[in-house]
């Protein structure tokens, strides 16, 4: 019956889809259409051919994994597309000739860049949030995903969504939202997604066997809440119409910059940092085979974490139209949140306390330890820049792209490397990872690798603010737009040299990691049948 | 304006103190007598149900 219902919509979308293609006012929405239709057309003939078949029974008695094992594919393959751009618009800037006079329009640098933020924050960074919270609360509420292939939805969902905002970044749609750049439909349907993927998060922790929701539960949480919120309010728009990818604001002004970088702070708070201290607390102590140093302090640095955050977005609009006590708002909240972030920083580093000597022996723990360190690092820095005084300096500079790329490359990279190096081995059913050594390589680059890129932002970011304020006796400024360009030439080639290391350690990782899948000793069965014995 | 003078009246109004007395009052319940054992239990989550879920037998634990 439910077959029925699905084919009529899927009828429906395809239906609409043509009438788009024809009516299209844009290239990027007859694009669109036109991927919509591939996709609907491919659903309904496959939910054609399962209608009126048997139905396998889903075994209640085991784990749903197959999403997640997709989901580690998707983290990886979208981390090296990510990565990839990332290097290609480094390069960009420091050979302005690499924007290709043949390819004008599309990928030169403003069109590249999107894609790139989106790809590894929402791509890679999103892939990584949904396979580890899939994996995560099933382990930690001892109960299956609920709402069946509610999270196979999520997944297609959630890729169709990453396909469609590449190809309009690419085509020119995009409402110069920054990390909110697709366009009213995408939008939609990104909402649609995620409530479904809320609905089965919240649904397997409903039906959880275990008394209490573990904290990595609570941080996925308030990750997925917080974002479907920000999403909503900061992509509130009116299409100018249904036929084109156009849309307009419905805030305008300061308003409207406000609600941006209120969206734009928390979407790093919550994403960036909640969701992803959801996996520091699952994985960390899995791989450190111990529990985490602290529950009480995991519980106040959750809530102190979820009140502060909210408030610091607008830090990111100092000396603009907005009124003084907000951004003074912003900047303290911002110094206070500095407390809870290295409470949970502490927190992680101390789980291996009485374990330190695993940094030796096994390179994925000193993977996930090097990432709590820069996250520490990193919201040192951060409190710091949103200080008026700093800020007068750093802000427009290349010192704030540095600080984002300590904690998304440091933190967020590695954290997930580490998350997938313990995942592959499990959800493939192997003994252990194909190769320590590469483990290792991988490592060395990718920490030389944000080395490079954090040292020379720091310094090119320093230097252009510097000059940008240096002004002669007779109060005239010194340097001109283009001296600052010309001056920062050589950070941006060590930089481009970092983001080269930190993409060929991710190279080496997807290599170990489909070697581990294909070649890695099994599980002994014996052995294996030993696991499946619950702990009590 | 609206909206400038919402912000200011919650700002103004006990909303801020009873954000931060529900905060104080967590903080306090996190570290209440006798939660050690319930915070050590919930600690090793875990290291629990790691292969299979837990059975339906089990569920009144």
């Amino acid at each position: 019956m439910l077959n029925y219902i699905k084919l009529i919509v899927l009828g429906l979308i395809v239906i609409f889809s043509m009438l788009a293609i024809n009516f299209a006012r844009d290239l990027a929405y007859m694009i669109h259409a036109i991927i919509v239709l591939a996709v609907s057309a491919g659903m309904f003939l496959w939910v054609l051919r399962q209608t009126d078949e048997p139905v396998r029974p889903v075994p209640q008695n085991e784990y749903m994994d197959d999403v997640v094992r997709y989901g580690v594919i998707a983290t990886a393959f979208w981390g090296v597309v990510g990565f990839l751009v990332g290097t290609f618009i480094a390069f960009q800037l420091a050979f302005p000739a690499l924007n290709f006079d043949w390819a004008q329009g599309y990928m030169n640098f403003g069109r590249l860049r999107p894609l790139h933020t989106s790809a590894v924050i929402f791509a890679f960074g999103g892939n990584a949030l949904i396979a580890t919270s899939f994996y995560v609360v099933q382990r930690t509420s001892a109960a299956r995903l609920w709402g069946g292939n509610a999270a196979w939805f999520v997944f297609w969902g959630y890729q169709l969504v990453i396909v469609l905002a590449a190809t309009g970044y690419l085509l020119g749609s995009t409402h110069a939202k920054e990390y909110a750049e697709p366009e009213w439909y995408v939008d939609l349907w990104l909402t649609i997604v995620w409530l479904v993927y809320l609905a089965v998060f919240v649904g397997t922790i409903v039906k959880r066997k275990e008394p209490h929701i573990y904290v990595a539960n609570w941080f996925f949480l308030s990750f997925i809440i917080t974002v479907a919120m920000l999403h909503v309010f900061n992509n509130l728009a009116i299409p100018v119409s249904i036929w084109g990818s156009k849309s307009v604001q419905v805030f305008s002004g300061v308003q409207d910059a406000m609600v941006q970088w209120w969206y734009g702070h928390n979407a790093v708070g919550f994403f960036l940092t909640a969701g992803f201290l959801g996996m520091m607390y699952y994985f960390i102590p899995k791989q450190a085979e111990r529990p985490v140093f602290s529950y009480k302090l995991s519980i106040i640095h959750f809530w102190a974490l979820i009140f502060i955050y909210i408030w610091a977005g607008p830090h990111h609009l100092h000396y603009t139209a907005l009124p003084d006590w907000a951004s003074t708002l912003g900047m303290v909240f911002s110094v206070v949140l500095w407390m809870p972030s290295w409470g949970g920083m502490i927190n992680g580093l101390m789980t291996l306390s009485g374990a330190w000597d695993k940094l030796r022996t096994d390179p994925v723990i000193r993977m996930m330890v090097i990432s709590v360190g820069f996250y520490g690092m990193s919201t040192f820095e951060g409190p710091m820049m949103s200080i008026r005084a700093v800020n007068s300096l750093s802000h427009y500079t290349d010192w704030t792209i540095g600080h984002v790329h300590s904690g998304a490359l440091g933190w967020n990279g590695m954290i997930t490397f580490g998350a997938l190096y313990y995942l592959v081995p499990k959800l493939w059913n192997r003994e252990r990872l194909y190769s320590l050594s590469l483990v290792s390589w991988h490592f060395w680059l990718a920490t030389i690798g944000i080395v490079f890129y954090a040292a020379s932002m720091w310094v090119t970011g320093i230097m252009e603010g510097l000059m940008w304020r240096e002004v002669d006796a007779n109060g005239f400024l010194v340097n001109s737009f283009a001296d600052t360009v010309a001056a920062k030439f050589p950070m941006y080639v060590v930089r481009g040299l970092g983001g080269v290391m930190f993409l060929a350690g991710a190279i080496i990782m997807c290599y170990n990691l489909w070697m581990t899948a294909r070649r890695a000793p099994a599980v002994q069965a014996d052995t294996a049948a030993a696991h499946a014995t619950p702990a009590e | 304006m609206e909206e400038y003078t919402f912000l200011r009246q919650l700002a103004d109004s006990w909303a801020l103190l009873a954000m931060f007395a529900f905060f104080m009052g967590i903080v306090i319940w996190a570290l209440r007598p006798g939660s050690n054992e319930i915070h050590r239990e919930t600690a090793d989550i875990p290291f629990r149900y790691e292969d299979k879920p837990a059975a339906n037998e089990e569920a009144g634990r």
